[in-house]
């Protein structure tokens, strides 16, 4: 199992490029790019070795290639003082980073037809997770969705990867006007689909799970919760979810997650600790030990 | 020459002086894929109580200038899966185990005690008293030099003789000396200073405190002044009480003036979650730093600030300027 652990690294900076309307940094990263599997995530320190900025930003991996030994590129937009000072890093500086981090998303055994969901630059860790299903075999559709063009994100690779790519965007500028989930049910439909793959804004994935809930497909939604540190240490990036007990526990997006069944996650109680949650208070009240496993965290 | 790193907190003794403050480092498990945990002095758990508790609600934390604000609320599996699966696995790995308790009365209290006395290969308790009262509408017992006193008196008296029981101090009081001397006149063996210290920021996109809470507890080098003044005048005040020092420690050299304050032990805290590995980075620091002043012990710089100033030897400092760290 140790070839699973994450690494931390010093990773020289190799380009750093615009995709879309979004910032794209590769890093060498040989330790991280051999480990990786579709989902997973990487979590970098921001602002140097002094930095008042003490938290870890996580992200999604875009492309893992094997030049260099290994390199991982991942998308930001800037939108606050770290991303911002992320943006201005040029070839050869160092980034430590950690990863990979978190669940990866769960492969089907057999060649199955998989669509993928994204909105915005959320879509970025179901590229790395397409090349994965097509080497298995899987068929592979796309619906991606952001507001306007220039925030659809990997339209050609998209086209490239997969048998068919449904574009939306909510100011109609490309694509289909509206959301992701105007267009997922038709693509279900004609493409056949046995499971949805998605990743995006919270609202955007109970959409999405809802809709495959009706087409009584599963659904693997990688939520993107703010994280602190990644590692699984500061308990700041909680989501109720349901476990195969059928209990409601706050389990950690970063080490539990980030890729949930869709079905297991409490959207409507995300932000909140729902009443019946192991641990909320009350929950005492309302069992005695026909509770097994006791944890919450 | 290699320094010699021991410390003793009362009656135990750590190989080295640096730990992980208390719900920074969970039980270990999460850092273990990062270094050996049974290289540093001793892995102080996040505090554990009697039952499961789910939390606060999101957000529970927020960065702020070289710190972080948070309000988690306590999340933990309670002291029934603590022991069955956290502690023996701490053990397992060679970990020293100082286990961090919370609860809402001194009852509670006592019952964590009690339960991890009757376990084995807890190394010391560490009463964390910056959790609501229940009996006093949620005031936290640190902020009540009696109620800390009561709380420390009952784990005390249900603690096994042989582990030590320290106190958790909040540096949100009006005295800190008069509560550390009312927690050693309770039965604390020692005292870790400082908790985080009250704080708060509000988000300007939505209007909104940037924790749920509200408030929220700072900590991270923002609060390590505060952390040093702490430990510096209550080990004036109580030079024979071991202390472990904590509070934005971020390298060894901070670890350093904090054993100069007068801790004799240093924990590290917040800045774990921006390196994972700071633990044993900052113990390789730390005693780098006494090879540099050609100290053959740790234990002889604690408190050595309080000494009367004597002939400085520049040459000590390697013309490093001071206060820098790595």
């Amino acid at each position: 199992m140790s070839d699973f652990r994450p690494v931390q690294m010093s990773s020289p900076v190799l380009t750093v490029r615009r995709v879309d309307s979004y910032h794209a940094i590769t890093v060498v990263a040989p330790g991280v790019a051999e480990r990786f599997r579709s989902g997973q995530f990487i979590a970098i320190a921001v602002g140097g070795e002094q930095s008042s900025m003490l938290l870890r930003r996580a992200f999604a991996v875009h492309d893992v290639k094997p030049d260099y030994g290994g390199t991982v590129e991942f998308l930001f937009a800037v939108r606050g003082k770290g991303t911002a000072w992320l943006a201005e890093r040029r070839s050869r500086d160092l980034l430590d980073i950690i990863g990979p981090l978190g669940k990866p998303f769960p492969l089907p055994r057999d060649p199955v037809n998989c669509v993928l969901v994204g909105g915005g630059y959320g879509s970025a860790p179901l590229f790395p997770l397409a090349q994965a299903l097509r080497r298995r075999g899987c068929r592979v559709d796309f619906v991606l969705g952001a507001a306007s063009s220039d925030k659809v994100l990997g339209a050609m690779a998209a086209r490239r990867l997969a048998e068919t790519a449904t574009f939306t965007t909510e100011d109609g500028s490309f694509g289909v006007r509206g959301r992701v989930t105007d267009a997922l049910g038709q693509v279900i439909e004609d493409a056949r689909s046995d499971v949805v793959y998605t990743c995006g804004p919270m609202p955007m994935l109970r959409e999405v799970t809802a809709l495959g809930v009706r087409h009584d497909i599963p659904v693997q939604a990688l939520v993107e919760e703010t994280m602190a540190c990644g590692t699984g240490v500061c308990m700041s990036c909680v989501v109720p979810v349901v476990g195969g007990d059928g209990i409601t526990r706050m389990v950690r997006s970063c080490v539990d997650g980030p890729v949930f069944r869709g079905e297991r996650i409490r959207f409507d109680d995300v932000g909140t600790i729902p009443f019946d949650a192991l641990g909320a208070p009350g929950w005492k009240a309302r069992t005695d030990d026909d509770y097994p496993a006791r944890e919450a965290g | 020459m290699t320094p010699d790193l021991r410390v003793r907190l009362g009656d135990i003794e750590l190989a080295n002086p640096i730990m992980t403050a208390a719900g920074c480092a969970g039980s270990g498990r999460e850092l273990a894929q990062f270094f050996d945990i049974a290289r540093i002095g001793a892995l102080v758990t996040k505090s554990v109580m009697v039952e499961p508790r789910a939390g606060r609600p999101a957000p529970r934390v927020a960065e702020t200038p070289s710190g972080m604000l948070s309000a988690v609320g306590f999340q933990g599996p309670g002291i029934e899966v603590f022991l069955q699966r956290d502690l023996p696995w701490l053990l397992s790995r060679g970990g020293r185990a100082v286990v961090s308790v919370a609860g809402g009365s001194p009852q509670e209290y006592a019952e964590l005690a009690r339960r991890l006395s009757d376990a084995s290969g807890v190394t010391m308790i560490e009463v964390n008293l910056s959790s609501p009262n229940l009996a006093e509408r949620g005031r936290h017992f640190a902020h009540d030099a009696g109620a800390a006193a009561r709380v420390v008196n009952a784990v005390r008296a249900k603690t096994r003789s042989d582990i030590p029981v320290f106190a958790k101090l909040s540096p949100d009081v009006p005295d800190l000396v008069a509560l550390a001397q009312e927690c050693v006149a309770a039965g604390a063996d020692g005292l870790s200073m400082v908790n985080t210290v009250r704080g708060m920021a509000i988000d300007p996109v939505t209007m909104r405190p940037a924790v749920a809470g509200g408030v929220g507890g700072l900590s991270g080098p923002a609060i390590r002044p505060i952390a040093i003044a702490c430990v510096y005048e209550v080990h004036a005040a109580l030079p024979k009480v071991p202390l472990i020092g904590m509070g934005g420690v971020r390298t060894g050299s901070d670890a350093l003036e904090f054993v100069l304050a007068g801790a004799s032990a240093v924990a590290v805290g917040t800045v774990i979650f921006n390196d994972p590995s700071a633990c044993v980075r900052i113990l390789r620091e730390f005693e780098q730093a006494l090879v540099d002043r050609g100290v053959g012990r740790a234990a002889d710089l604690v408190g050595a600030a309080h000494r009367p100033p004597g002939p400085r030897h520049d040459d000590d400092h390697r013309g490093r300027p001071r206060g820098e760290g790595r």
